[in-house]
């Protein structure tokens, strides 16, 4: 059925014709008067959070439970050659143990799994660990990428890799490097226009390679599952963005029925993209317990968790762009090498493609493996990286053509939202006096404010069903199998809910996070909102609409003639009989009502467009230390309509908090002696803390897009993309020169101090 | 090449395991425990903790740190581990009301000490003013670190009724979090505080303030410094 849609934003409409499916609501019109969605309100399990008595899958004890505990390779690549673990099983304590790697297979980075055990206590499985016998075959390795490029340097896949289960992140074994190609995997190659002719017509050109280093997840709850089997059905509480993947690949790599394997996350730690999978230590304590015959938790240490479970792959990115006179970027060419030790994911191009509109763009990708850590997907996969190039690119090349960098943005940029987004922002910031505030009242100490944009893509999509229940006291009931990762999934659902029933939040009961639910999206890409959202909504309508059957029923009239809005039903038109929803739901069943809603198709003909962003940081430098202090941040942000403003604003923070890290303190560090991780726990791999924190001012953009029946888009990853770009910016304002790799220490920030006074490096 | 053998390289809890086997047991109190003078373990030995107002009475190894005590043996799992090297504060709890890592601490060494984890501050049912203000200002995302936060919190209230945004800022600076809470932790310490109030509460939709991007509502969602005659409307709203 078409209908007539208001679509837009800024109070700036037009009317489109959208196609909306048979039973689903149309989107919301601007002039809706919401009751609670997006206002700000307190998640709904912020007591069981506050008081402890949230249960964790790391806190699940169950009668007569053991302890897993893998063993891990201390070489950065080797052979095993043999391996007993007979020791181990005599050890007290001790009820199962196998082998993960098996005699003759490689081992590609230091902490790659080779065996295991369960015990009766954490102490006694890690005794057992150490007691079993292993023979290594230690093999030339590399952990650097510049190393890893060289001719002759160790293979990393110079034998076969062995994917022990789906989730494992060594999607390197399916595609290697050509033969001859050494570790060096691509170029994935895109090309429109032609740049050369783009540079050549152009009246500044710049240039420059960006540097950015490894950085690990370090969700606070590590990865692991606690598995207890009940007959041939098996049960697991896991730490995961997916149980449903977590499900499904139990069953693949178990050979067992996915019908018999039930997932349940109530609440988890963090996962901001390596959470997807049961993965090799899922798998692990599930076999485990098998053997033992009884539950069996495994949970990985931290320093396990730096090693083995994902990274944001480095990046050397080489960058020349061009611009002509009147403003306009006239090329774009980048080439990217990145590794992501033994798996790939390294590309950088998104923001460059996707933000900035310019007809001459080639973009190269290559993987260069070395012997480390897998990496796995992290917010915002390769944005923070790009976003890091592309805009120092943008205020370089503004500066060579004598222009202000956010008046060339504007000129470049085809997003209305964006443009929107950066008058906000730059106005909050103070844009315009910024070079009038680069002195402070301390000679030493410099200001410095600088801008990037955000760019997202996803807009969620079809899969997660709902279902709501009424009950006979009006009260609600929603069933969907969603997992809250932090981000406020659990309240989001309730909100929904709650504003379609005009009910108050505390009349709706919400339960999620069990694959024996209705299925519910895997919480990645910034989808789970607008692919759940929208079902809630559904499932929603479609209960009341049941009501209304009802009392079309009783009243003797077309059930098409019962409305029902602002918790009222009531008769269209003539006699105009109405009844609360209250006394409505009195007359259900003892059964109450409920429906199952689908989640529908994306609205094709709606108001699209890619999520919008732009950060603005206020730093100060210390010119005498190389000290930088971001002061402030603002973050303006389209995120459809907001459902939560709360939890919205704490996730907006949250993306740019972990990108001051990213841009300030963060590096997993390798010895190139040893192969190993020199700082894997948070004493020496930095993460940033209250006291380096800014104010962080969050503002939203609403944008009625009618895509999905609740104009609701995902937060989470656009919010972390551009604050390290922005921060950059902000520090070669306040210095005059240009850092070009990431984390800016106070070494980079003295040395291009240093290069400045000497006459290079200038900005 | 031939084979070499290996075992994992040492960890802290042998560390410990090897001071606490050989080492006279000097800190020990609780009336189960072994006098001064006489060493523990390495094989189990009875304690007796006091936690939250109850005695447990626990037989533990020695080794046994006093987050793994609560967390598996007491199942308090409220106190977590996170880092298991006192650098992230996620194991805070308050012994005699000093506010420590329960992972650097041995459980046979807090016999006799008062010692209360997160499961004990709501008291009859009804959350504690610190953690009523983290809900309110939303001041926990995953809720990983939220223990330890409110944990540290609490003890800077008992000993600073009224902190400065600095003062709060330096008492949770041993407490990390991933997911960016620090913003609203403040917000949520100077909320319990009296000094601010809540950020949560009815008010107008986001949708319907933003849809003109009038000037006056651009500050529409943060709310970090309330001017006082705002703050008033917000409390009277939120009451």
């Amino acid at each position: 059925m078409k209908e007539k849609l208001r679509l837009g934003f800024n109070g700036k409409f037009e009317e489109k014709e959208v196609e909306i499916a048979g039973n689903d609501p149309a989107p919301w019109d601007p002039s809706r008067k919401f009751s609670i969605l997006g206002t700000r309100v307190a998640r709904l399990d912020g007591s069981a959070k506050t008081t402890g008595l949230a249960r964790y899958a790391i806190d699940v004890r169950l009668p007569g439970m053991l302890y897993g505990k893998i063993l891990r390779c201390p070489h950065a690549a080797a052979v095993v050659r043999s391996l007993d673990l007979s020791p181990a099983r005599r050890m007290p304590g001790v009820k199962a143990a196998l082998a993960i790697a098996k005699p003759g297979e490689a081992v590609r980075f230091a902490g790659q799994e080779i065996a295991a055990v369960a015990a009766d206590s954490p102490e006694r499985a890690q005794d057992a660990i150490a007691a079993i016998r292993v023979a290594y075959e230690p093999r030339p390795f590399v952990v650097d990428m510049e190393g890893a490029k060289k001719p002759g340097a160790p293979l990393v896949f110079e034998q076969r890799a062995v994917k022990r289960s789906a989730g494992d992140p060594y999607a390197a074994e399916l595609e290697p490097p050509a033969s001859g190609s050494g570790n060096v995997r691509g170029p994935r190659a895109s090309s429109k226009g032609d740049v050369e002719e783009g540079f050549r017509r152009s009246d500044a050109i710049v240039e420059g390679t960006y540097t950015t280093q490894v950085q690990t997840h370090t969700a606070l709850e590590t990865h692991g599952l606690v598995a207890a089997w009940e007959g041939d059905e098996l049960t697991v509480w896991a730490s995961t963005q997916g149980i449903f993947s977590v499900r499904d690949e139990l069953a693949q790599t178990l050979e067992i029925p996915a019908s018999k394997v039930r997932v349940i996350t109530e609440y988890m730690g963090g996962g901001f993209g390596a959470k997807f999978g049961a993965r090799t230590e899922g798998v692990t304590a599930a076999k485990l317990a098998k053997e033992a015959g009884a539950p069996v938790k495994l949970f990985l240490d931290r320093k396990e968790e730096h090693l083995a479970t994902g990274n944001r792959p480095s990046a050397v990115q080489w960058l020349k762009a061009s611009a002509t006179k009147d403003g306009k970027l006239s090329a774009l060419h980048l080439v990217v090498h990145g590794t992501g030790g033994t798996n790939g994911g390294t590309g950088t191009s998104g923001p460059l493609k996707n933000i900035y509109a310019c007809d001459n763009v080639k973009t190269e990708e290559f993987d260069v493996f070395t012997n480390a850590g897998p990496s796995a997907a992290m917010r915002a996969p390769g944005h923070p990286q790009g976003a890091f190039a592309l805009e120092a690119t943008m205020d370089e090349l503004a500066g060579r053509l004598g222009m202000d960098p956010l008046e060339f943005r504007m000129k470049n940029d085809p997003s209305e939202v964006r443009r929107e987004e950066f008058r906000i922002g730059a106005e909050r910031i103070g844009w315009a006096t910024r070079d009038a505030r680069r002195q402070t009242k301390d000679p030493a100490i410099l200001r410095g404010i600088g801008m990037g944009a955000a760019v997202w893509y996803n807009t969620g999509g079809t899969g997660p069903k709902a279902t709501v229940s009424i009950h006979r006291d009006g009260s609600a009931e929603v069933v969907h199998g969603l997992q809250d990762l932090g981000t406020g999934s659990r309240t989001m659902v309730g909100i929904v809910a709650a504003e379609e029933l005009s009910l108050p939040l505390e009349r709706v009961a919400v339960r999620i996070g069990d694959t024996r639910m209705p299925y519910g999206p895997a919480s990645g890409g910034s989808t789970t909102t607008p692919s759940s959202a929208p079902v809630i909504r559904a499932a929603a309508y479609q209960a009341a609409r049941r009501v209304a059957e009802l009392l079309a029923k009783e009243w003797r009239i077309d059930p098409q003639s019962v409305a029902f809005s602002e918790g009222v039903f009531s008769e269209r038109g003539g006699a105009a009989r109405s009844l609360p929803w209250k006394d409505a739901c009195a007359k259900l069943p003892a059964e109450g009502i409920s429906a199952t809603g689908e989640r529908a198709e994306n609205h094709a003909d709606a108001w699209k467009r890619f999520t919008a962003g732009a950060q603005f940081a206020e730093v100060e430098v210390d010119t005498e230390t190389g000290l930088v202090r971001v002061k402030r941040i603002v973050a303006v942000h389209d995120c459809g309509l907001v459902v939560n403003a709360l939890t919205a604003e704490s996730q907006v923070q949250g993306g740019v908090i972990q990108g001051i890290s990213y841009a300030l303190y963060e590096n997993r560090i390798l010895d190139r002696a040893t192969g190993r991780m020199v700082n894997p726990n948070v004493d020496q791999y930095k993460i940033v803390g209250s006291r380096d924190v800014p104010e962080i001012e969050v503002i939203f953009v609403p944008v009625w897009d009618g895509v999905n029946n609740t104009h609701s888009v995902g937060i989470g990853e656009p919010s972390t993309v551009p604050t390290a770009a922005a921060i950059a910016n902000a520090v070669s304002h306040a210095i005059g020169a240009r850092i070009r790799s990431l984390p800016i220490t106070p070494e980079s920030v003295l040395e291009a101090l240093d290069a400045k006074r000497s006459g290079g490096a200038r900005a | 090449m031939s084979g070499e053998e290996e075992k994992p390289g040492f960890t802290r809890r042998d560390l410990v395991r090897g001071a606490m086997a050989g080492v006279v047991a000097a800190g020990v109190g609780g009336k189960t425990s072994p006098g001064p003078g006489r060493s523990l373990g390495p094989q189990a030995v009875p304690i007796e903790l006091d936690v939250n107002g109850k005695l447990h009475a626990l037989t533990v190894e020695p080794r046994v740190v006093l987050a793994d005590a609560l967390r598996e043996r007491l199942g308090l799992t409220g106190t977590k581990v996170v880092c298991d090297r006192g650098a992230c504060g996620a194991c805070t709890v308050l012994v005699d009301g000093e506010s420590v890592c329960s992972c650097l601490l041995l459980a046979a060494e807090v016999g006799g000490k008062k010692i209360t984890t997160i499961e004990g501050l709501a008291a009859d049912g009804r959350l504690a003013p610190i953690q009523e203000a983290f809900v309110k200002a939303d001041a926990l995302q995953c809720g990983f670190c939220t223990s330890g936060m409110v944990m540290s919190c609490k003890a800077l209230l008992d000993r600073n009724p009224r902190p400065s945004r600095e003062e709060i800022r330096h008492a949770v600076s041993g407490n990390l979090c991933r997911c960016g809470t620090y913003p609203h932790v403040l917000d949520a310490v100077e909320r319990a505080a009296g000094l601010r109030p809540a950020a949560s509460g009815n008010r107008k939709p986001e949708t319907e303030r933003t849809a003109i991007l009038d000037p006056r509502f651009s500050r529409l969602v943060s709310d970090d410094r309330v001017d006082g005659a705002t703050a008033e409307a917000l409390e009277a709203e939120d009451a």
